[in-house]
């Protein structure tokens, strides 16, 4: 049995003019221990199809259908309540620290504590010891828990994220982009802490991000995005490897490789699409470098390529000669 | 490159702003109905006196303190004058005066803040320290005692108010300088050696011109009720009409214990409305200046 | 912690506002046109006796500079001058009537703080429905309200029409009560509508801002980080999203104190209700100039010393802010 899996998985914004794709038909799985990379370009509905797992979402959105399971259990009609126990408890999320994320008049250690306290059976004083102990294990001086958010570096924050996220043993991790507005030698630090504490607790990982080699890394699985469809996923090695869908080729070849040839980085033509009005067909179709007519109309269905990697295209279907 | 081309390129500037700004403006339905109120009222102030029959003059014993009614749409005064009349006649003053201290107030501002932001160092360290003196000073116990001192008429008044309320803008303006400063045709221009004058009226004006505009509003709002107030509180000219002057009247004459409502009524609406008037026309203004704060239209 | 410079910098700033009010007061009683021994005598009948005497008296003879000496001089040893309307010296009177305007200014400040907090954030939470914009509508309107209007039409309403309340006052003296409970009721009585009054004025913008500091906050990260983590809607809204709403209304509640002013001079006069505000009115109307200038003084720097307080309460609320 799986730790997560999502079947089906669609959530829609609702706004004045209609309701918004935002994800359609997401499924993943992610074993115990396992890391899933979510890479999309930004809007590409990858935090949407995250954040839905707990129902995190503003107000206008929601869950249309999909099931959630967490370690086989179903959570996806999940009352509020049972929500909010599972929150944190089970499935904790790193938002990008650098930004606003932590509470700016409170102490860093006051808000682990707080989540401590919820949902942990512990006192003032064994939240606090707790703390302290965390702030070692990522590194930080114990002493500077009573500190204020902004008296960190960005590096920093994000590894106090990182402890509050772990603070109450998780089962599911999800990193939102953790590393986005870092440089790329704390970066570097923050995916180890990362990996270390992964392993350590068997946590299941899912890392969002865009950023290809970060994926490439740190995650067993990737799963890529594009419009709020998935297009392709499976192992890392095989979708980097022999990436099937066209989207992924060009994902692949926008990343400049630091060992091969000079040559210029190849970027992807057009803009995401408006999903107020999703495209026709294959929603990558219009910037698409094969697109044939088939694929503006029919969407192409998803088809095992081989153990664990599937992808929807019209050229993997035979429909579209390559 | 002649005086003549940068003057044409701030009277582009400027115009181009005006142009924009009122398509922008038209959208706002608060901002057409704060305008249309301030015209009626401006319409009322023009035109009103000569067109009101009961002047001002004391009519006698028997018509004191009469409630609305027959000939007196307002009823009369204690003195049995018109309130009707009263409150038009009232509203020259009380925009006369609201207009000039708003001018003589904006002006001060706005050259203190120009000057602040654009010479800087010094000269702004001075002027500000000066102007957060007269922030930090309660404005009404300030007008209040140059009043007293200086004595009570129009022109007193009109120093007076104009002559305490600059802070404000000054700030705002100093701010804004600030920012215009910096950009590439005020580098230009003060490298080819205009002068400062020029450099201030022909490139930063232009450009900090919408920003005065929309304080001017509100600048004017405050002006009318510092004006009210004091008037209430027996600062004003008795010799002449104005909202402020009705009400301290009534007050005095004890409207209040009679239930003169009449009497007590017409001259505060009056001033909410231009308050009103005027603030409506500042956040219409200010969504013309703050883009991320128009409305989408689809 | 930088708090201790930073406390030094501002109470150095402070001190030297005060002193350049003072010697702004000063001027501007020497300043202002007219003959300043004639404005202190106002019988144009006196003799050129009394005249020399009275020069003499007050100093006015000597050059500015020593008067102004003499001005500090008097300001240390606590001499505010001398009331012509009341023969007493001004300090006296002035802390005589000091409690009842605390009582009414801190009854109304701490009502419409409550009030207005609570108001600002049940708008924020109803937005764009019906009540939030008759919630904006009203307090829009209040706002546009000349202070001692509002009073009138208070005291119109509850006070004539509705003979609730007394017209104004603040009890009737040689009037003994025969109970400790009575006697509160009573003063509350006249307290009620003045307080309430003013209230009124302020809580209209406390809550409009109240409403759009919250409606900001609600939108930040941290909100989400703290719903992520399983904290209840209710400690949402007060452990988090309140404290840094709250921020800005203190700078608010700063920047209103030269209103408050304003506007006690305007309510108590309205409501006879017997502080400075009232004193400060009458001295007017008598043109009481000593009595003027030592009120205007006492006023300012009560305002300026309050500013300096509500600094420091910014600073240790929020720990972000740093010299």
């Amino acid at each position: 049995m799986k730790l997560l899996e999502v079947t089906n998985l669609t959530t829609y914004y609702k706004l004045r003019e209609g309701d918004v794709r935002a994800c359609e038909n997401i499924s993943l799985a992610l074993g115990r221990g396992e890391a899933l990379g979510l890479v999309g370009e930004s809007a590409s509905g990858k935090t949407t199809a995250a954040l839905s797992l707990v129902k995190l979402l503003p107000d206008n959105a929601s869950v249309k259908s999909g099931s959630i399971k967490l370690d086989g259990r179903e959570i996806a009609g999940a009352p509020e309540e049972e929500l909010r126990r599972i929150r944190w408890k089970e499935i904790s999320i790193i938002f990008q620290g650098a930004m606003n994320a932590l509470n700016p008049v409170r102490s860093v250690g006051e808000q682990i504590v707080e989540a401590l306290k919820i949902h942990e059976q512990v006192t003032e004083k064994e939240a606090w010891r707790q703390t302290r102990a965390l702030f070692e294990k990522v590194e930080i001086d114990p002493k500077r828990v009573k500190e204020y958010p902004h008296e960190f570096s960005g590096g920093m924050r994000q590894r106090v994220m990182i402890a509050m996220a772990v603070a109450c043993n998780p089962k599911v991790v999800i990193g939102d982009e953790p590393t986005t507005a870092l440089d790329v030698m704390v970066q570097a630090q923050v995916l180890q802490l990362l990996e270390q504490l992964r392993r350590e607790r068997e946590m299941g990982l899912i890392l969002i991000t865009h950023d290809l080699s970060v994926v490439g890394e740190t995650c067993d699985q990737v799963a890529v995005m594009y419009a709020g469809k998935i297009v392709e996923s499976g192992p890392t090695e095989t979708v980097f490897g022999k990436p099937a869908h066209p989207y992924t080729r060009a994902l692949i070849a926008a990343f400049p490789d630091i060992e091969g040839k000079r040559s210029l980085a190849v970027s992807i033509p057009g803009n995401p699409p408006n999903l107020l009005y999703p495209p026709t067909g294959c929603r990558f179709h219009e910037r698409c470098a094969y697109a044939a007519k088939v694929c503006r109309e029919e969407e192409p269905l998803m088809l095992h390529l081989a153990e664990k990697h599937i992808s929807a295209c019209h050229i993997l279907n035979g429909r579209v000669k390559h | 490159m002649s005086s003549l081309a940068w003057r044409k390129d701030g009277l582009v500037l400027f115009k181009k702003n005006m142009a924009s700004f009122w398509g922008i403006y038209r959208r706002n339905s608060m901002g057409l109905i704060g305008l249309a109120i301030l015209l009626l009222f401006a319409l009322m102030a023009l035109v009103g006196p000569h067109l009101v029959t009961y002047t001002s003059a004391v009519e006698g014993v028997e018509k004191m303190l009469l409630p609305p009614g027959g000939r007196h749409w307002l009823g009369t005064d204690d003195l049995g004058k018109d309130v009707f009349a009263g409150m038009i006649i009232g509203s020259q003053v009380s925009l006369l005066v609201g207009a000039a201290a708003t001018a003589i107030s904006m002006f001060i501002g706005t050259v203190i803040g120009l000057a602040s932001g654009y010479y800087g160092k010094t000269v702004d360290t001075l002027l500000m320290r000066f102007t957060d003196v007269f922030l930090v000073i309660p404005w009404l116990p300030l007008m209040l005692v140059m009043a007293a001192l200086l004595g009570p008429s129009l022109g007193n008044i009109i120093f007076v108010i104009g002559i305490t309320s600059w802070a404000g803008t000054a700030r705002i303006i100093r701010a804004q300088t600030l920012s215009v400063k910096e950009r590439p045709y005020v580098e230009r221009a003060r490298a080819i050696g205009s002068g400062d004058t020029h450099i201030m009226t022909h490139h930063i004006l232009p450009n900090v011109f919408p920003l005065i505009f929309a304080n001017t509003v509100l600048v004017a709002a405050v002006a009318i009720l510092s004006e009210t107030t004091l008037s209430f509180l027996g600062m004003g000219d008795p010799t002449r009409v104005s909202w402020g002057m009705m009400l301290h009247f009534a007050f005095e004459m004890g409207a209040v214990s009679h239930g003169a409502w009449w009497w007590l009524l017409p001259p505060g609406i009056c001033v909410v409305l231009v308050v009103l008037g005027f603030t409506f026309m500042g956040y219409a203004l200010d969504e013309v200046l703050n883009p991320k704060l128009r409305r989408r239209d689809r | 912690m930088n708090m201790r410079g930073y406390l030094l910098r501002k109470f150095f700033q402070t001190v030297m506002t005060i002193f350049i009010v003072i010697v702004f007061n000063f001027f501007l009683f020497r300043i202002m046109p007219g003959d300043p021994v004639r404005i202190l005598i106002r019988n144009p009948r006196v003799s050129a006796e009394s005249l020399a005497r009275v020069t003499q008296q007050f100093g006015l003879d000597q050059s500015l500079p020593v008067q102004f000496g003499i001005y500090l001089r008097d300001l240390f040893t606590g001499n505010l001058g001398h009331s012509f309307g009341y023969r007493q010296p001004v300090l006296d009177l002035i802390m005589e009537r000091l409690p009842p305007t605390l009582l009414l200014v801190g009854t109304a400040t701490v009502l419409s703080i409550i009030i207005g907090v609570a108001l600002g954030v049940v708008l924020a939470w109803k937005r764009g429905t019906k009540f939030d914009v008759g919630g904006l509508s009203l307090s829009l309107i209040l706002y546009s309200m000349p202070t001692f209007w509002v009073g009138i039409l208070m005291i119109m309403l509850f006070s004539v029409y509705l003979n609730i309340f007394p017209i104004g006052g603040m009890g009737m003296p040689g009037v003994f009560y025969t109970s400790y409970w009575g006697e509160l009721a009573a003063k509350l009585r006249y307290l009620f509508l003045p307080a309430v009054t003013f209230a009124l004025i302020l809580v209209g913008e406390y809550a409009l801002i109240m409403r759009s500091s919250l409606l900001e906050v609600m939108r930040e990260d941290y909100m989400l980080t703290a719903r992520a983590k399983g904290v209840t809607s209710g400690n949402l809204l007060r452990r988090h999203a309140l404290p840094n709403a709250m921020l800005p209304m203190v700078t608010l509640i700063a920047i209103n104190l030269g209103f408050i002013v304003g506007g006690a001079i305007q309510i108590e006069t309205v409501f006879s209700w017997p502080g400075l505000g009232r004193l400060m009115y009458t001295a007017l109307t008598n043109r009481d100039y000593p009595m003027l200038q030592g009120l205007f003084l006492f006023v300012t720097v009560c305002v300026v010393g309050a500013n300096f307080l509500a600094d420091i309460l910014y600073r240790y609320l929020d720990p972000r802010v740093k010299s």
